[in-house]
């Protein structure tokens, strides 16, 4: 019941999806609709995602100084954690799920709203494919907007470590600039920004998916 | 002309349309009234297209719509105009940019060609110069004109009115109506319009079908709703006291003039 259930919308999500893929009606309505999104989405979210990114850095910079004090592990490492962590894992996920909330309730609320007040009937019987023209910009915008967003967290986030660590004497301005710049492995920022675009692709379809079906 | 032929609507087990035929005509005001929950919306939604039937056509002229194709069903759709009951103007949007959406989206026009349309049909309407203005900022009589005026901003040959006058004062209401009626005889577009408002039956009621329970009680035009013996019509029509009194009052001049027009 449950996995019929959920072919059922799976199914009909990628009908939503493949439906807003047609070509749209007219270039310039859907990239000054994209243009739109992509402030709402990218400068609407600036403050919310720095604010959190610091906190993420200083907190780990300032728990792992914690668990490594007294231990043969030397102190540089702790500006080798925040970068790693805050690149492989808190940057995209924490931000994406502080965005999941603000973005996602945000077109939830924009498309719900609508429905509603009969909008997307209006433009159904002007002829314009709804999914195309409110579904899409969304999508693009935010597929675009979010990983920028997510690599500004990530830095946000060693800035943060260095702010909770440094200036506090937990080890030195050297140690963790040494920290920063070891094992760097490249890799890791492709992982973070293939995250961010899954993230940020879920994140824009499924609450539309949920008002405008 | 649209014709419906023997249309089937059901939601879960509930057959709310149950063989609807009928047809509306061209240059008139088509009137679908009927109780609340009798099934207009969903009639007129099945009309405009937005639901598909259970069974039955829907044809625009010599079309039937719901064998078309989604780039044929726009075609049409590019020739319809809607009103809606609360207007479902875009809110983060001018009057001037709501009524150029259609424009914006479909057509080719320069924007000095689409500005000089708008200001049209915002005179059409009566209200010119509120181009820069919310619709957070008009009333809500003035909203439904803004709504009329997207609907014809394309020039439509089909017009479909979901409730214009509900939420308006009697006065406002009557502007309406003889809004849609005169456009609906200047352009010879085919209208059709949900209503529950008496007024409008009885003003602007060219072709009127009554539903109840999911099919056509009754039908004829404004001058017959008077004469009708059909109990649903008058229940419906002249549901209060008052409304009956009047009724009384009417068809007993009616008779007065009859008899006097024989003694002559």
């Amino acid at each position: 019941m449950l996995f019929s259930r959920f072919l059922y919308h799976f199914g009909r999500y990628l009908i939503m999806m493949g439906t807003g893929l047609a070509r749209p009606e007219k270039g310039h309505m859907y990239y000054k609709e994209t243009m739109r999104q992509m402030n709402d989405i990218g400068i609407g979210s600036l403050i919310i995602v720095g604010l959190i990114s610091i906190f993420i850095g200083a907190v780990t910079a300032v728990q792992f100084a914690y668990q490594l004090d007294g231990t043969l592990v030397p102190q540089y490492y702790i500006g080798y954690i925040v970068r790693d962590s805050t690149i492989i894992e808190l940057a995209p996920t924490i931000t994406c799920l502080v965005l999941a909330g603000k973005v996602g309730s945000n077109i939830a609320a924009e498309i719900g709203g609508m429905r509603q007040k009969e909008h997307i009937d209006a433009m159904e019987i002007m002829g314009v494919n709804t999914s195309g023209y409110l579904v899409m910009p969304k999508v693009v915008a935010s597929i675009v907007v979010i990983p920028m967003l997510v690599a500004l967290a990530a830095f946000i986030s060693i800035i943060g470590g260095y702010a909770a660590s440094v200036p506090t004497g937990l080890l030195s301005h050297v140690e963790f600039v040494q920290g920063v710049r070891s094992f760097f492995v490249e890799r890791n920022i492709m992982l973070m920004f293939i995250k961010s675009v899954v993230f940020a692709l879920i994140l824009t379809s499924v609450p539309a998916y949920q008002d405008i079906t | 002309m649209i014709r419906a032929e023997n249309l089937f609507k059901t939601f879960d087990d509930h057959e709310v349309i149950r063989g609807i035929s009928s047809e509306f005509l061209k240059g008139k005001t088509n009137l679908i009234i009927g109780r609340s929950g009798a099934g207009k919306t969903v009639l007129l939604k099945l009309l405009v297209g937005l639901i598909s039937p259970t069974s039955g056509s829907v044809w625009y002229d010599n079309v039937d719509f719901f064998s078309l194709d989604k780039k044929q069903k726009r075609f049409i759709r590019m020739k319809v105009g809607m009103l809606f009951q609360a207007s479902a103007l875009f809110d983060s949007m001018t009057v001037e940019e709501n009524i150029r959406f259609p424009l914006d989206m479909f057509t080719n026009m320069t924007k000095k060609e689409k500005l000089s349309r708008v200001d049209y049909c915002l005179d059409r309407v009566n209200l010119p110069g509120i181009n820069k203005k919310y619709p957070s900022e008009i009333s809500g009589g003035m909203q439904k004109r803004v709504g009329i005026a997207r609907a014809i901003v394309m020039q439509p040959e089909y017009l479909f009115c979901d409730e214009p006058n509900s939420g308006l004062d009697p006065k406002t209401a009557i502007v309406i109506d003889e809004l849609i009626r005169s456009i609906t005889l200047e352009n010879n577009i085919t209208t059709v319009i949900n209503t529950h408002d008496m007024n409008s039956v009885m003003e602007i009621g060219d072709n009127i079908i009554l539903i109840h329970e999911g099919v056509i009680a009754w039908r004829g035009d404004k001058a017959e709703v008077l004469r009708s013996d059909n109990q649903i019509l008058q229940n419906f029509i002249f549901a209060s006291p008052f409304l009956q009194h009047l009724r009384e009052a009417a068809l007993e001049r009616q008779n007065e003039l009859t008899l006097r027009m024989d003694k002559k």
